[in-house]
C-alpha cells in the first residue's frame, strides 16, 4: 500500500479544471439540434391561447363563452372557474419573511382582474390561430376599477386597496438597523445624498415561455415539456396544485433559450395548460408570443431609494441610512416571493466597505401592473449602483480621487471572515486586490490622462467605476428555510457504460451558460478520463437525481462538488473491479487517460473498457460474491455560511454626446473573482452577457406604464434592448479567492455581470458631466434625461 | 392573421386590375410594415397583391440629371448602388442607414414612401433633394406627395413605379436613431442644388416638413453656423415614449446643423 494520499481533483493529471475547453454541445445546438420545448410536436396535441384582461384593475360581471366555444377547431374553453376545479392556488409568502401578506392566486382571474394581461379565459383549439380566432368571440364583461399604479401612494388612505382581505396594499417592510446611525450622520464632515430610480424591466429571453402538457389519464401520469429553470421545483407544484402524486409528474427541458430567472417562477398559463391537459386527456401547448410575454412574465427592479451616506473629512466612509420603496405585482410571485430583491437591496448597499453604522428600511407595495419577481442579479445593480454612486459623489466633494476613496474604504483583504452591519458573513474576500488588478487593466492613469486632454476639446468622457459583492450558490438559507419545497442539495449519477464511457445525469440543467461543459469537464478530470467520454443528461426530473437547478449563480458551484463526489466513487469502484482482476490492491490503482495504471509506476494495466466488460458480462471471473457497482450517486449540500460571496470590479469608459443626450460606450472592464475557474471561457461569457444586461438597465430598458396602468411599449419595436452594435468591447479578468469550504472551491459567476455594470455606467456617464455640473439618478439615462439634467431642453 | 387571397401579377396593368377586382385588397412590396399590420390583425384585407414580380418597378439608373429609383429597390440596393454613391452619396448613407440587415434586404423605397410612417427615413430624403414620385398614371412633387402622418397623395389603387431625384450640388443626411427600431427620432436631410437649398425633417412632426428659415439662412451661407441659432417651436411635434416635442425640438437644430457638415465633407 502507498503512503500518499490520493491526488485531490485539483492536481490530478490532464485535469481540464481551470481550462477554456470549447463546449461539448455547441456542434448540436449550431447544427439546429437542439431541443428546445418550443420544438415540441406530440400526436393528437392541441393548442391554448388567452383572453387577456384589457384592465389593469377590474371586475368580471360575466363572461359568455357560447360563439367562442362553436367557432371552428376550438376543443375547450376555460374560465377561472373551470381551471379552479382543477388546480389548487398559491400563495406568494415566505415564512422567514415575517408579517409579509399576498391572497391566494388562481391560473386564472377569478372575479377580479388586477393587471393589464392577466390571463382570464383560456381557448384550446386544433391550431394555435383557430384559438386565436376564438378569442375574438368572448364576451367578457369588465366593470373598470381604480388601478393603483403609483408606489408613492399606494399605502395612503385615498387609495384603493387590491385585495380587501389583506386590508392595505402593503406586502412586506422589514427594517436593518446597526450601530448608531444618528449620532454618525450628526458628527459627520459630510454627507451625500440622493434620490434614485429603478424602473421596471423584463428579461425579454430569446425562447419564450412554453409548455407542452401531457396528461395520460391511464396512469394518472403528467409529462410536461417546459421551459424551465428549475424543473424539480415544478414538479412538486404541479403534483401539489393539481393533486397528482409526485412521481407521476415528470418535468423535461433539454435545452432553454434563455432563462435570466424568468423561467423559475409559477405563471398561471403554464399551470391552466397542464390543468387543460387533464381535462381533455390530450397534449396541450401553449407558447407565449413576444406580446404576451411583456405582459405576463415577472418583472424585475421598480425601486425608488433615497440614500445617505456619512463620510468624514479624510474620505472614511462611516455609515448608509438607506430607504427602498419597490411596486409590485398585484400578487407575489409564488414560490420565491416578489419580496428577496428589495431584502437584497437592503442588505447589500454598502456591502463592500468597512462600515458600522447602517440602517435600511424596505417597503414592498402592490401594484395593478404585471407581476414582478427574481430577475438576473435580484437587488444588486441597485444596491450597488446606490453605493458606488454616492462614493463616487463623496470623492468628488472632497476632490479626492475615486479609486483612492475605494481603497482607503473596502473590507481589507486581510481583515476575513468578516460581517457586515448588515448581518452578512464574508469567508474571503479580494476587494482591494481586485482594484489593484482593475487600476492595471485598464491603465487607469493614462485613462484619466486622455480624458482632461480629450476635454480641452469639447469631448466629454467619463470613466466609472462599480465594485460588486455577490450573494452565490445558496444553501437552504433563502427559501427552505421560509418553508418553500425548493432543494437547496443537488445530486449526480454516474453509470459506466460497458465500452468504458460514462453517462452522467445531474440535476443542475442548462440554460445557455455551460453546465454540460463544467460537469464534463470535473467528471472527466475526476475519474481520469477524456471529456469525450462524458455523455452529460440534465433537465428531466424523470431521470436525474433530485436537486435545486440552476438559479442564483449556483449550478456550477454545487453541481461541481456533486460531480467530483460521484466521479470519485465511481472511480473507486473501478479500481475495485481492476483490483479483482489484477490481483492487486485498488489503493495502489488509479485511473489516467482511460486506463487503469499503477498509481506510482503510471504504468498502464487495464482499460477502462476492459473493466467494463468483465464487471457486466464476465463477473463469473470474479471472486464469488463480488458484485461490481458500476452505478453511483452522489449529492452535495453547500457548506459553512449561508451564501458563498464573490466580488469584483468593473469599470465602464464613455463618450457623452452634450447636444444630444447620447452616451456611447467606448470599453467596459470587468474584474471578476469567482473562486475557483473551472473554465475561464465561460465565465467571460457569463460576464459579457450580464454586462450586457446591465447596459440595458443603464441606458435602455424600461416598462413604460401608463396611470391607468397600461404597459405602452410592450413591443421590441419600443422597448429598447441593447443590440450587439451597442455593446463595447467587454474585458474579463480573474482573480481566484476559491472557497474553503468546498473541495474546488468555486463560488457562483452568473449574475455578476449585471450586478455591477449599471452602477459603473452611471459613474462614467456622471463623471463625463461633472464639469457641466449636471447628474443623473435614473435610469435609464436615456438622451432625453441626460439632456434635461444638462439644462438643455 | 387572417386569411387572404394572395395574387402575383407580372405587370402593371394586370395588379391594377386584380386590385379594384377585389373586395378590399392591398399591395404588398417588401411587407415590412403590412405583415406586422396583418399578424396583430389590426388589417384584414380579402386580397393582397404583391409587386414583386412585376419587372417595371425593379431597377435604379442616372438619367441625366436624375438618378431614377424603381419602387420595388430594396434599401440595400440602394445603398449598394454605384449609381446612387456616385451621385447622391447622402441618398446611399441615407437607405444604409434604414432598420437592420433584415429590414434593407426586405424594404423597398416604394413601400416606405406609400406609408409614410412619421419616423421614416425616405420622406425626408424625397421632400430635402426635392424628388419626383412617379405613379402608374402621373407624377407628383415630394411637397406635394406626402400629406399627414401615414396618409400620401396616391388615389386608391395608384401604384408607385418610381421616384427620380435631381442630382444635387451637395447633401447630407443625419439621423438620431431610435435603438430598437433605428427609426428616426429626427432625421434631416439637406442639399444645394438647382432648385436652392432644401432642408427636410422627419421624425419629429407629423410628417415630413421643411424649415424654411433654415434654407433661407443656409442659401446665404452653407455652414453649421449659419442655423445653429435657429430653434423651431415645440408646438405639434411628436410627443411619444421615445421623446417630448422639446427633445425633438430641440435634436432638428442640433441634427439640421450635423447634416450640413455632413453635405460640406461629402463635396
Ligand atoms: C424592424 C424594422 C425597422 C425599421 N426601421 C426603419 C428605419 O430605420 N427607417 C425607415 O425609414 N424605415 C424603417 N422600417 C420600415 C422599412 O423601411 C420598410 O421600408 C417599410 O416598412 C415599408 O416598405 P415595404 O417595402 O416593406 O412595404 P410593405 O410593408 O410591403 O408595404 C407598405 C405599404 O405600402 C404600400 N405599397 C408598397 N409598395 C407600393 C407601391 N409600389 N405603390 C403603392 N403602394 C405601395 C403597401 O400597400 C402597404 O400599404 C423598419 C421596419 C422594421 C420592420
Amino acid at each position: 500500500m502507498s503512503e500518499k494520499p490520493p491526488l485531490s481533483v485539483l492536481d490530478r493529471p490532464n485535469s481540464y479544471i481551470g481550462r477554456s475547453v470549447p463546449r461539448p454541445n455547441a456542434r448540436r445546438l449550431l447544427a439546429g439540434r437542439g431541443q428546445y420545448p418550443t420544438d415540441m410536436v406530440l400526436p393528437r396535441m392541441v393548442h391554448v391561447a388567452f383572453a387577456r384582461s384589457p384592465f389593469a384593475h377590474a371586475r368580471i360581471r360575466s363572461i359568455d363563452t357560447e360563439a367562442a366555444r362553436a367557432a371552428p377547431g376550438v376543443v375547450a374553453v376555460a374560465t377561472g372557474a373551470d381551471i379552479a376545479r382543477l388546480c389548487k392556488p398559491w400563495v406568494g409568502t415566505l415564512d422567514h419573511f415575517a408579517g409579509m401578506k399576498s391572497p391566494p392566486q388562481y391560473p386564472l382571474a377569478m372575479e377580479k382582474a388586477t393587471w393589464q394581461g392577466e390571463p382570464v379565459v383560456a381557448v384550446v383549439a386544433e391550431s394555435r390561430a383557430e384559438a386565436e380566432d376564438a378569442l375574438e368571440l368572448l364576451d367578457i364583461d369588465y366593470e373598470e376599477l381604480t388601478p393603483v399604479t403609483d408606489p408613492e401612494t399606494a399605502l395612503d388612505p385615498a387609495t384603493p386597496v387590491i385585495h380587501e382581505d389583506l386590508g392595505d396594499n402593503l406586502c412586506f417592510s422589514s427594517r436593518v438597523d446597526a450601530g448608531d446611525v444618528d449620532a454618525a450622520f450628526a458628527d459627520a464632515d459630510l454627507v451625500v445624498e440622493e434620490e434614485f430610480h429603478f424602473p421596471r424591466h423584463t428579461g425579454v429571453t430569446l425562447e419564450p415561455r412554453v409548455i407542452t402538457a401531457d396528461y395520460d389519464p391511464s396512469e394518472e401520469r403528467l409529462t410536461a415539456y417546459h421551459g424551465s429553470q428549475t424543473p424539480y421545483q415544478m414538479q412538486d407544484v404541479y403534483a401539489r396544485h393539481l393533486g397528482l402524486a409526485e412521481e407521476n409528474v415528470r418535468v423535461l427541458c433539454k435545452d432553454l433559450g434563455g432563462a435570466f430567472g424568468i423561467k423559475l417562477h409559477v405563471h398561471g398559463e403554464e399551470m391552466t395548460t397542464c390543468a387543460l391537459s387533464m381535462m381533455l386527456g390530450r397534449p396541450v401547448k401553449w407558447v407565449a408570443d413576444r406580446l404576451e410575454s411583456f405582459v405576463s412574465d415577472i418583472h424585475a427592479r421598480d425601486h425608488r431609494v433615497r440614500a445617505r451616506m456619512a463620510v468624514t473629512a479624510e474620505g472614511r466612509i462611516v455609515g448608509f441610512d438607506v430607504d427602498d420603496l419597490t411596486g409590485v405585482g398585484p400578487y407575489s410571485v409564488f414560490p420565491r416571493t416578489s419580496a428577496v430583491e428589495g431584502n437584497q437591496v437592503i442588505k447589500l448597499v454598502g456591502a463592500p466597505y468597512a462600515i458600522e453604522h447602517y440602517r435600511a428600511a424596505l417597503k414592498v407595495v402592490l401594484q395593478n401592473k404585471n407581476v414582478m419577481s427574481q430577475y438576473r442579479a435580484v437587488g444588486h445593480p441597485i444596491a450597488f449602483a446606490v453605493t458606488e454612486s454616492l462614493v463616487d459623489k463623496a470623492a468628488a466633494e472632497l476632490d479626492m480621487d475615486p479609486v483612492a476613496i475605494r481603497r482607503a474604504n473596502y473590507v481589507p483583504d486581510d481583515a476575513y471572515p468578516y460581517k457586515t452591519a448588515s448581518g452578512m458573513a464574508y469567508e474571503q474576500l479580494s476587494l482591494q486586490q481586485s482594484l489593484d488588478r482593475l487600476v492595471e487593466f485598464i491603465d487607469y492613469e493614462g485613462l484619466r490622462r486622455e480624458q482632461a486632454q480629450l476635454r480641452e476639446k469639447g469631448v466629454y468622457r467619463g470613466i466609472g467605476l462599480g465594485t460588486f459583492v455577490e450573494i452565490t450558490a445558496p444553501g437552504a438559507a433563502f427559501y427552505g428555510v421560509g418553508g418553500a419545497r425548493i432543494s437547496a442539495q443537488d445530486g449526480c449519477s454516474m453509470k459506466l457504460e460497458p465500452s468504458g464511457r460514462v453517462q452522467l445525469a445531474i440535476s443542475i440543467n442548462e440554460l445557455g451558460q455551460g453546465t454540460e461543459t463544467i460537469v464534463a469537464q470535473v467528471a472527466a478530470t475526476e475519474l481520469g478520463v477524456s471529456m469525450e467520454d462524458i455523455r452529460v443528461t440534465t433537465g428531466d426530473t424523470g431521470s436525474t437525481p433530485y436537486g435545486g437547478a440552476a438559479w442564483a449563480s449556483r449550478a456550477a458551484a454545487i453541481g461541481s462538488e456533486a460531480t467530483v463526489r460521484a466521479a470519485r466513487a465511481l472511480r473507486e469502484n473501478i479500481l475495485e473491479v481492476a483490483g479483482a482482476v489484477l490481483q492487486e490492491a485498488p489503493a495502489d490503482l488509479d485511473i489516467r487517460d482511460g486506463q487503469i495504471v499503477g498509481r506510482e509506476s503510471g504504468e498502464e494495466r487495464l482499460s477502462v473498457a476492459e473493466v467494463g466488460r468483465v464487471g457486466y458480462f464476465r463477473p463469473d471471473t470474479l471472486p464469488p460474491d463480488f458484485h461490481p457497482q458500476l452505478s453511483v450517486v452522489r449529492h452535495y449540500a453547500p457548506q459553512g455560511l449561508p451564501f458563498a460571496f464573490t466580488n469584483g470590479i468593473h469599470a465602464s469608459y464613455v463618450e457623452v454626446d452634450v447636444e444630444t443626450g447620447g452616451v456611447t460606450l467606448l470599453k467596459h472592464w470587468v474584474v471578476e473573482d469567482c473562486g475557483r475557474v473551472l473554465n475561464p471561457k465561460l465565465v467571460e461569457e457569463q460576464a459579457r452577457g450580464g454586462v450586457a444586461q446591465g447596459i440595458g438597465m443603464a441606458l435602455f430598458e424600461e416598462c413604460l406604464y401608463s396611470e391607468e396602468g397600461q404597459l405602452t411599449n410592450a413591443s421590441l419595436a419600443d422597448y429598447l434592448v441593447p443590440l450587439s452594435s451597442e455593446l463595447p468591447d467587454i474585458h474579463v479578468t480573474h482573480v481566484e479567492t476559491p472557497t474553503q469550504y468546498s473541495e474546488i472551491g468555486a463560488k457562483g459567476a452568473g449574475e455578476a455581470g449585471t450586478a455591477a455594470s449599471p452602477g459603473a455606467i452611471m459613474n462614467a456617464v456622471n463623471d463625463a458631466l461633472r464639469p457641466l455640473g449636471a447628474r443623473v439618478s435614473a435610469m435609464p439615462m436615456t438622451p432625453e434625461r441626460i439632456l434635461t439634467a444638462l439644462g438643455r431642453i | 392573421m387572417y386569411d387572404f387571397q394572395y395574387h402575383r401579377p407580372t405587370s402593371l396593368d394586370e395588379a391594377s386590375r386584380m386590385l379594384s377586382g377585389a373586395e378590399e385588397a392591398s399591395f404588398i412590396a417588401g411587407g415590412q410594415t403590412l405583415l406586422q399590420t396583418l399578424r396583430q390583425r389590426l388589417a384584414q384585407p380579402s386580397d393582397v397583391v404583391d409587386l414583386g414580380g412585376i419587372a417595371e418597378l425593379r431597377g435604379i439608373s442616372r438619367e441625366g440629371d436624375n438618378v431614377v429609383i424603381g419602387a420595388m429597390s430594396r434599401h440595400n440596393e440602394v445603398a449598394g448602388s454605384a449609381d446612387v454613391a456616385g451621385a447622391i452619396p447622402a441618398l446611399a448613407t441615407l437607405a444604409g442607414g434604414i432598420g437592420d440587415a433584415q429590414v434593407r434586404n426586405m424594404g423597398t423605397i416604394g413601400g416606405s414612401i406609400a406609408n409614410n410612417d412619421p419616423a421614416a427615413d425616405y420622406p425626408a430624403g424625397l421632400l430635402g433633394l426635392g424628388a419626383t414620385v412617379v405613379t402608374n398614371n402621373r407624377e407628383i412633387p415630394a411637397d406635394d406627395f406626402f400629406v399627414d402622418m401615414f396618409e400620401t397623395a396616391l388615389e386608391p389603387g395608384e401604384i408607385i413605379r418610381s421616384v427620380r431625384f435631381p442630382v444635387p450640388q451637395r447633401a447630407g443626411y443625419v439621423k438620431f436613431d431610435q435603438p430598437a427600431s433605428r427609426y428616426a427620432l429626427v432625421g434631416v436631410m439637406v442639399s444645394q442644388g438647382a432648385g436652392g437649398v432644401r432642408v427636410a425633417v422627419t421624425g419629429a412632426g407629423p410628417s415630413v416638413f421643411r424649415v424654411s428659415e433654415m434654407e433661407d439662412a443656409l442659401g446665404r451661407d452653407f455652414s453649421a453656423d449659419a442655423i445653429a441659432g435657429i430653434r423651431i417651436p415645440s408646438d405639434g411635434l411628436n410627443a411619444d415614449i421615445h421623446g417630448s416635442p422639446e427633445y425633438r425640438a430641440h435634436l432638428v437644430t442640433v441634427i439640421a446643423q450635423r447634416a450640413v457638415n455632413a453635405a460640406l465633407q461629402a463635396h
